[in-house]
């Protein structure tokens, strides 16, 4: 490790509107080290991945190749430096050959320019074999496993002669015999001398396969140290590392019946035998991390998506698989993760996206009466201390926390039992979260049960009765609030035992 | 999720795999030829004088144009995108090539004219979509109208008639060598030329790469808009010497010839087995489908069917074809998954 970094990046910020995602972040890879990048989801990971891979241009700092500034002004000027990305969903060509995946843009040439398909199919074989894996070069990537997928990428960064490779989770979707498979492979890259960063939410894999480690946390940088001296739970506060504070007022609240029940509930390749209950007046969150499947389970909980087995209980009545008419009917909401795309009609204005889901109490007649839907409107815009200048606006001019409270409103205008908030104030300053939360807590007081997905432990701590946590599509722990700690939390959703 | 597979156990499942698909994509042009010999053979059964040397000859006439668009539909429909402009181009070159041609123009330079006029409809088409980014089913809708109006305003209601033209232009249209006429001896040259660059060039395996999924092309650092902006050039430049084809066949055009054919060209390139949503297909499929469409056209006529079964024909054929993918798309898809499962 002497010398100037194979790839650096020094002081580099970079923001997307409003949102300032990496601020003020320095790295250094070196050749022959595997480096991991630590933090929770949403602390800057992904896009300090793709200012590496040419896809974002920092805004301040500068990207270092071998202590030389340089400027990637898109995705070919990183490959052509060396830097090959693995992305946690490959990007490969479903209809073309593996072959022709591996060496689109550069494929052996014979007379007159043309491809050298026997060359091609020869090369990808050699670098198959090299790599230890029978992969036929010739077959359609589409229907490759996500684990195949990857030792194409793999095999497209080494016909590349890449000398630094990014994996971004590259081990959320493999098995454990895939993953041995892939540390192996990892590893020979490695000691021929190539630089690799590393990011995976199972910190035992950082452990096992790193030798530094940079940790970043909402956006900026932390520590960068050698993974020798560090323990599991010194990593887990460098990515956590805040003091909770009282913002979150959930108030006790009595018990009632329980209103939703999930039994063994089953959606093949995404989640398994998933179950618990929701009683009245409760709030339990659903923790884990991204990809974890718990938007997933809401999703069928509510009827989006199907199901496979198992079954899902209101107030001890069950609901048929894939029905969200039924799923309302029988008083469940769901206010989902993504409120521009999922959420809100953005083109719409206030009062009439308000009004979407309850468009046949709104009946006068067969036409929908305009005044019944301004009124129900502002009835639940003062209800909500909805900030806005006129109801006729387009919920587009809404800040983002006044746009989850009109989702909010929307749905609670359906006067639900069951209420699934996913990622309910996520990109919503502080202020505006204290007052959802606030809401939130008001309506468990009233009776509903809550069910509620969240990335943001405190958050998760502040408010819930009861935490579930999943890690790769199962339920791992159920904590009452007194056992639920950061800590806790951390490791049932980082698959390590408690 | 996939389990674990051991290396060694994968080769065959891979292998196997791999001739599946062979299959598939051997049977999509397979089974057009059968559906042609069969068509071929049932109308000739019928009417003998189907097969004679004249019926031949008009049929190949017949497909040479709508062939050369197909070509040219199907370069861009594999970059996932489309071009509804081609009948409005090929109706504008013809009027505007004929005025010259019958002003005393050569014919070198009347063909020039017309690809020329058919690259820069092509290159605005081709700008809009992929530097503007604005949905090719809009910017080629738009085309589509503003060349017809163009067309119509030239015209001016008059009429370019055969006996103006030079007689050299219409043996081009009308003559063969060694029996095989002109027309369709052209189309294949191009056919087999720009099959020949997609499969064996690195930058035309671009097109395939940006059809079957843009957000890697973009990733792996393929010049997406510039190859865009190029099929939609070709498909342009192709279109104008369709027009001029046009012309040298008929002699006497109005000012809408080929009107209406965007859609016909669309089919046949669909029929051809070139997926709509990108990626899949080839040159030598999408001109097959020109043929089938073509040949249909003239048994119905041979079979004395009502010419206007012949349209309901093509939307039966075309729907057909869409749905064999689809569903054959889901077939494979499963059947891979299970045998990587399995392996």
């Amino acid at each position: 490790m002497s010398g100037a970094p194979t790839l650096a990046l020094a002081n580099v910020s970079k923001s997307f509107g409003a949102v300032r995602a990496l601020r003020d972040v320095s790295l250094e890879l070196f050749a022959g080290e595997a480096h991991a990048l630590a933090g929770e989801n949403g602390a800057g990971k992904s896009t300090l991945v793709k200012t590496l891979a040419g896809v974002h241009r920092p805004d301040t700092g500068q990207v270092l190749l071998n202590g030389e500034p340089v400027v990637f002004t898109g995705p070919a000027d990183a490959q052509q430096a060396g830097v090959a990305v693995i992305y946690q969903e490959p990007t490969l060509f479903p209809d073309l050959s593996v072959a022709e995946n591996i060496f689109m843009g550069r494929q052996p040439r014979r007379t007159l320019g043309r491809i050298d398909r026997k060359e091609m199919h020869g090369q990808a074989r050699r670098l198959f074999e090299r790599l230890g894996v029978a992969l036929d070069p010739e077959q359609p990537s589409r229907g490759l496993s996500i684990a195949d997928q990857q030792l194409v990428e793999i095999a497209k960064a080494l016909s590349r002669e890449a000398r630094v490779l990014v994996m971004d989770e590259p081990t959320a979707a493999l098995s454990g015999n895939e993953v041995a498979r892939l540390f192996s492979v990892v590893e020979a890259l490695r000691e021929h001398g190539c630089a690799i960063l590393f990011i995976s939410h199972r910190l035992d894999e950082i452990f096992s396969l790193c030798q530094r480690v940079t940790t970043l946390r909402d956006g900026a940088w932390i520590a960068s140290e050698p993974v020798a001296g560090l323990t599991h739970d010194d990593l887990v506060r460098r990515m956590v590392g805040r003091e909770l504070g009282t913002l979150y007022p959930k108030e006790a609240a009595e018990l009632g019946e329980v209103a939703l029940q999930v039994d063994r509930l089953t959606r093949e390749g995404v989640f398994t035998d998933v179950s618990f209950q929701v009683r009245r007046g409760e709030i339990v969150a659903l923790a884990g991390l991204v990809g974890a499947g718990r938007s997933e389970v809401a999703r069928a909980v509510f009827g989006v998506d199907r199901w496979d087995a198992g079954s899902v209980s209101v107030a001890g009545r069950p609901l048929p698989a894939g029905s969200p008419t039924a799923a309302m009917g029988a008083g469940l909401a769901l206010v989902p993760e993504d409120r521009r795309q999922q959420g809100l009609v953005m083109e719409l204005s206030i009062e009439r996206n308000i009004g979407l889901t309850g468009l046949g109490s709104l009946r006068r007649g067969v036409t929908i009466s305009r005044t019944a839907e301004r009124d129900r409107a502002k009835d639940w815009a003062v209800r909500l201390q909805l900030k806005f200048a006129r109801l006729s606006d387009g919920v587009g001019v809404l800040s983002g926390g006044n746009q989850q409270k009109v989702v909010l409103a929307k749905w609670l205008a359906t006067k639900p039992s069951v209420l699934i908030v996913d990622e309910p104030t996520r990109g919503i300053d502080v202020g505006t979260k204290a007052e959802v939360h606030r809401l939130l807590s008001e309506l468990a007081g009233q009776g509903i049960a809550v069910l509620m997905i969240s990335s943001d432990l405190p958050e998760v701590l502040g408010m819930a009765d009861r935490v579930l946590v999943m890690h790769e599509g199962r339920l791992t722990a159920e904590l009452s609030r007194a056992d639920a700690t950061e800590e806790s939390v951390m490791n049932a959703a980082t698959g390590r035992a408690a | 999720m996939t389990t674990a597979t051991a290396p060694p156990e994968q080769t065959t499942p891979a292998r196997s795999a791999r001739g599946l698909v062979d299959l598939v994509f051997r049977a999509r042009e397979l089974s057009l030829v059968i559906a042609l010999a069969a068509l071929v053979g049932v109308t000739a059964s019928v009417n003998g004088n189907f097969l004679s040397g004249q019926g031949i000859e008009d049929i190949l006439l017949n497909t040479a144009t709508l062939a050369l668009l197909a070509v040219g539909q199907s370069m861009v429909v594999i970059t996932r995108n489309l071009d509804l402009s081609v009948g409005s181009v090929v109706g504008l070159v013809a009027f505007v090539t004929g005025d010259q041609l019958a002003s005393g123009w050569g014919i070198l330079p009347a063909v020039l004219l017309g690809v020329a006029i058919g690259a820069a409809c092509g290159l605005i088409n081709g700008l809009l979509v992929s530097f503007c980014r604005v949905p090719a089913l809009v910017v080629t809708l738009g085309t589509l109208y503003v060349i017809q109006g163009i067309d119509h305003y030239i015209a001016h209601g008059r009429q370019i008639n055969a006996v103006n033209l030079p007689p050299g232009l219409l043996s081009l249209g009308n003559g063969s060598v060694l029996g095989v006429p002109y027309l369709p001896l052209i189309t294949l040259v191009i056919m087999v030329a720009i099959g020949y660059y997609l499969r064996s060039y690195p930058s035309g395996r671009e097109f395939y790469a940006i059809g079957s999924s843009p957000e890697a092309a973009r990733l792996a650092g393929v010049p997406v808009r510039r190859r865009i902006l190029l099929a939609y050039l070709v498909s342009g430049c192709l279109a104008g010497l369709a027009g001029v084809l046009w012309l040298a066949r008929f002699g006497t055009v109005i000012a809408d010839s080929a009107h209406g054919w965007e859609l016909l060209v669309v089919s046949a390139v669909v029929v051809g087995g070139v997926a709509i949503t990108g990626g899949v297909g080839s040159v030598y499929g999408a001109a097959l489908g020109a043929l089938l469409l073509t040949t249909i056209g003239s048994a119905l006529v041979v079979l004395r069917v009502n010419p206007f079964w012949q349209q309901a024909i093509t939307g039966a054929l075309l729907l057909l074809a869409i749905s064999v993918d689809r569903v054959l798309a889901l077939r494979l898809a499963r059947l891979l998954r299970n045998r990587s499962r399995h392996g």
